[in-house]
């Protein structure tokens, strides 16, 4: 292993960068994507050092293809990722689909601006949240972490190329534009205490293969190409030997999987902050930038002697609702900001069903929000 | 020499069938429609070029060509509509040791894909790309498409398309393909031949096959049957070798330039190494 | 059933589609579309038996249905005889 190959030691970087590190890390060996503000830095420094490792960067037309490409890649043996803002999210919804589809391994950076539309490019916004869950057409679930530090974007990448590799699907990783153009201190840790997980492969001889037999945790073990497999894949509906299968019964099967792998492992994969939430009368519920800024808040309705506990969210997706339940039995009320007109806090809305009161304090973006409004939300919630 | 006719119950195994899936045919393409032919002239190339089948990957988008896919046994991609060559570019860059070869139609390839067809023949990737041009839509039903000539009826074009057709293989040639033929399906040993030479060309190599579509484009032209149009290829096609594919046009509407139009080298990628298919 | 020195042409019955393509490009013109439908209603291929195949395999080039082929008689393996 070159000196270049994993960074170990303190640095002062961005988001984006702490991105590109924490892929290199997670083994990461092929980025495909095109360039966007915000995130634009990640593949600067992609291309910078992919080659450096032995891997490959490679910037396509646009990112229907950038998408299409990572999932090739993926196939072809390589950790692969791409990273992008709303406007490209939009364009990759299509080949997230197929990466469901297809069952691949790979991970996809959002760091969000505002929109809709080309909105504000170099501002911050937390609107995509919906769109992670929901924005490829078809019913399937998806996971979908936010970091709220440069160190978190460096750990979350990590996770996320293993979430991808354990679970075989696109990973959503959504950053914000205020993450991901801070700078900040990351501690890169020596390579063997990173804890890696690479795809299963199949412990049958290729006649006996089937690409879409799961194990019995849901998860197919996945074949090389190249390797004499002769394997079949498409985005077809398809049976367990991958051939395409037109039949509400075949279907059923298939989504269903597609679906419960992901939400019978919901205790594997949820991963969450809480501060002072044991006695709260009130959650602050957050994710992203906005979790460090409600912490301002939550510390100054503490001094005013309310019982504010912060919950952050680090998975949005699956959205870890039981967590949310117990809480409303607990808490007079839920307040959430967000940089958005209400996403999250529907999640937060039908996971209370009515148990508690819930505030919302959407912002629109393009800065984050004051302290003080999430504050007065807390002040009005338990008046 | 004495003939004998033999049916299914005696049996002998199709010199294919190793590469088939089998147990998926009859495959779902139209009486008449030329994919399978071209599909066993690839097949027959493919086993004569001498590349190692293991190492061939096939990737298809969406349409009637994209189904080509799911027949072949060999590792094979069925993708989204446009996006085969862009994902092969990311299986390519990433396994560098695989021969992969893009199999799509003409709207596939030209309309929705149509960027990442200019783009992956600008950076000249090494692949191979088979686009089967049957000049309509077919899988949705005959629409018009990027090729349709002027003037032909489709199921969205009635009175006749009003639009100008793109010249698949000069717009591969132009975009930076280091080998551009054109051949008809009813040009059995000469499509094949292109094919294994396509198949073993480094860089991004593209050969357009002019294929029938009984059931759309066909009868929709005057041309009802796969085999009235596989006549009117034979009689219409002549031979043309280096040829500039800009001033051959592909409509059926009056001669068919086919042949070997580019064949010429350039850097590719990735670049050369060791224990590449074919290489 | 398999002599040698033959050529021999095996058809699919139920992979043939009737496209006809085979009966155009026999450069001995044997093959004719039968009077016998297979179970999807397509008339099917059949062979004048008393003409001169000469191992061309266009028919099975040219066959979109992989439902036809030829095996040669100098391909065919060595029958072990009485």
């Amino acid at each position: 292993m070159s000196d270049r190959e994993h960074l170990e030691g303190e640095h002062f970087m961005s988001g984006d960068e702490a991105c590109s590190e924490g892929a290199i890390s997670a083994g990461c060996r092929f980025f495909a994507g095109y360039p966007i503000t915000p995130a634009t830095e990640i593949a600067e420094r992609m291309s910078d050092r992919l080659p450096e490792v032995g891997g490959t960067y490679v910037q396509m037309e646009d990112e229907l293809g950038s998408m299409a490409a990572v999932l090739g890649a993926s196939w072809g043996d390589a950790k692969a990722m791409t990273a992008t803002s709303g406007p490209g999210f939009s364009l990759m919804m299509e080949n997230i689909g197929l990466g469901v589809m297809l069952e691949t391994p790979c991970v996809v950076v959002n760091v969000q601006r505002a929109g809709p539309s080309t909105g504000l490019p170099t501002m911050v916004g937390q609107g995509d949240m919906m769109q992670a869950r929901w924005g490829s057409h078809g019913c399937y679930s998806i996971i979908a972490i936010s970091p709220d530090s440069v160190q978190e974007v460096f750990d979350l990448m990590i996770k996320a190329f293993n979430l991808a590799e354990r679970f075989r699907l696109p990973v959503l990783v959504m950053m914000d534009g205020a993450v991901g153009h801070m700078y900040e201190k990351v501690v890169i840790p020596p390579l063997d205490k990173i804890h890696l997980v690479t795809r299963r492969r199949p412990d049958v001889p290729p006649g006996e293969y089937w690409p879409y037999m799961p194990d019995e945790d849901l998860i197919p073990p996945m074949a090389n190409t190249g390797e004499g497999y002769r394997f079949h894949v498409t985005g077809l509906t398809h049976d367990e030997r991958g051939y395409p299968a037109m039949d509400p019964e075949a279907q059923d099967k298939l989504v269903r999987r597609l679906v419960e792998k992901v939400e019978r492992h919901r205790d594997e994969i949820i991963e969450l902050e809480e501060d002072g939430t044991d006695d709260a009368e009130v959650v602050v519920c957050a994710y992203g930038i906005t979790a460090r800024v409600a912490t301002i808040a939550v510390e100054r309705a503490r001094r005013e002697g309310t019982r504010v506990g912060l919950l952050r969210l680090i998975t949005v997706w699956p959205f870890p609702e039981d967590k949310i339940k117990s809480l409303a039995r607990q808490v007079k009320a839920f307040v959430v900001p967000e940089i958005n007109y209400g996403q999250i806090s529907l999640e937060v809305e039908r996971s209370v069903a009515g148990m508690a009161r819930l505030a919302l304090v959407p912002h629109m973006g393009g800065d984050v929000h004051n302290p003080a409004t999430i504050l007065e939300a807390i002040r009005q919630v338990i008046k | 020499m004495n003939v004998l006719a033999v049916t299914d119950e005696a049996r002998e195994k199709h010199p294919l069938e190793d590469y088939l899936r089998v147990d998926r045919l009859p495959h779902i393409w139209c009486p008449g429609c030329g994919l399978g032919t071209i599909l066993g002239a690839f097949l027959r190339g493919l086993l004569k070029s001498g590349l190692t089948p293991d190492k061939v990957a096939v990737v298809s988008g969406i349409g009637c060509t994209g189904r080509v896919a799911g027949y072949i046994k060999l590792d094979s991609f069925h993708t989204t509509h446009g996006r085969a060559i862009a994902f092969a570019t990311g299986l390519k860059l990433a396994k560098p040791e695989l021969k992969v070869v893009v199999f799509s139609g003409d709207g596939d390839l030209a309309a929705i894909g149509g960027n990442h067809l200019i783009h992956a023949g600008r950076r000249n990737i090494d692949m191979t790309v088979l686009c089967v041009n049957n000049f309509n839509y077919g899988m949705t039903g005959g629409q018009f498409g990027p090729t349709t000539p002027e003037t032909a009826r489709s199921t969205t074009s009635r009175a006749g398309n009003i639009e100008n057709p793109f010249n698949m293989s000069a717009l591969a040639a132009a975009s930076g393909a280091t080998y551009v033929a054109r051949w008809t399906a009813a040009q059995i040993h000469q499509m094949e031949k292109s094919i294994i030479e396509a198949l073993l060309k480094k860089g991004f190599s593209f050969v357009e096959i002019i294929s029938p579509c009984p059931t759309y484009y066909g009868r929709m032209n005057r041309l009802p049957t796969g085999l009235d149009q596989m006549r009117y290829y034979r009689s219409n096609s002549v031979v043309r070798h280096g040829a500039n594919p800009n001033e051959v046009g592909a409509g059926t509407n009056g001669q068919i330039v086919t042949g070997k139009f580019i064949d010429i080298e350039r850097p590719y990628l990735p670049g050369p190494r060791d224990g590449e298919n074919g290489g | 059933m398999i002599k040698s020195k033959q050529n021999q042409v095996f058809v699919m019955t139920e992979w043939c589609k009737g496209c006809r393509f085979c009966i155009e490009f026999c450069p001995q013109h044997l093959l004719y579309e039968s009077d016998e439908t297979n179970s999807k209603g397509y008339h099917i291929v059949r062979m004048d038996d008393n003409g001169n195949c000469i191992g061309c395999e266009m028919c099975s080039m040219v066959c979109p249905e992989f439902a036809i082929h030829v095996v040669t008689a100098d391909e065919e393996p060595e029958k072990g005889e009485g």
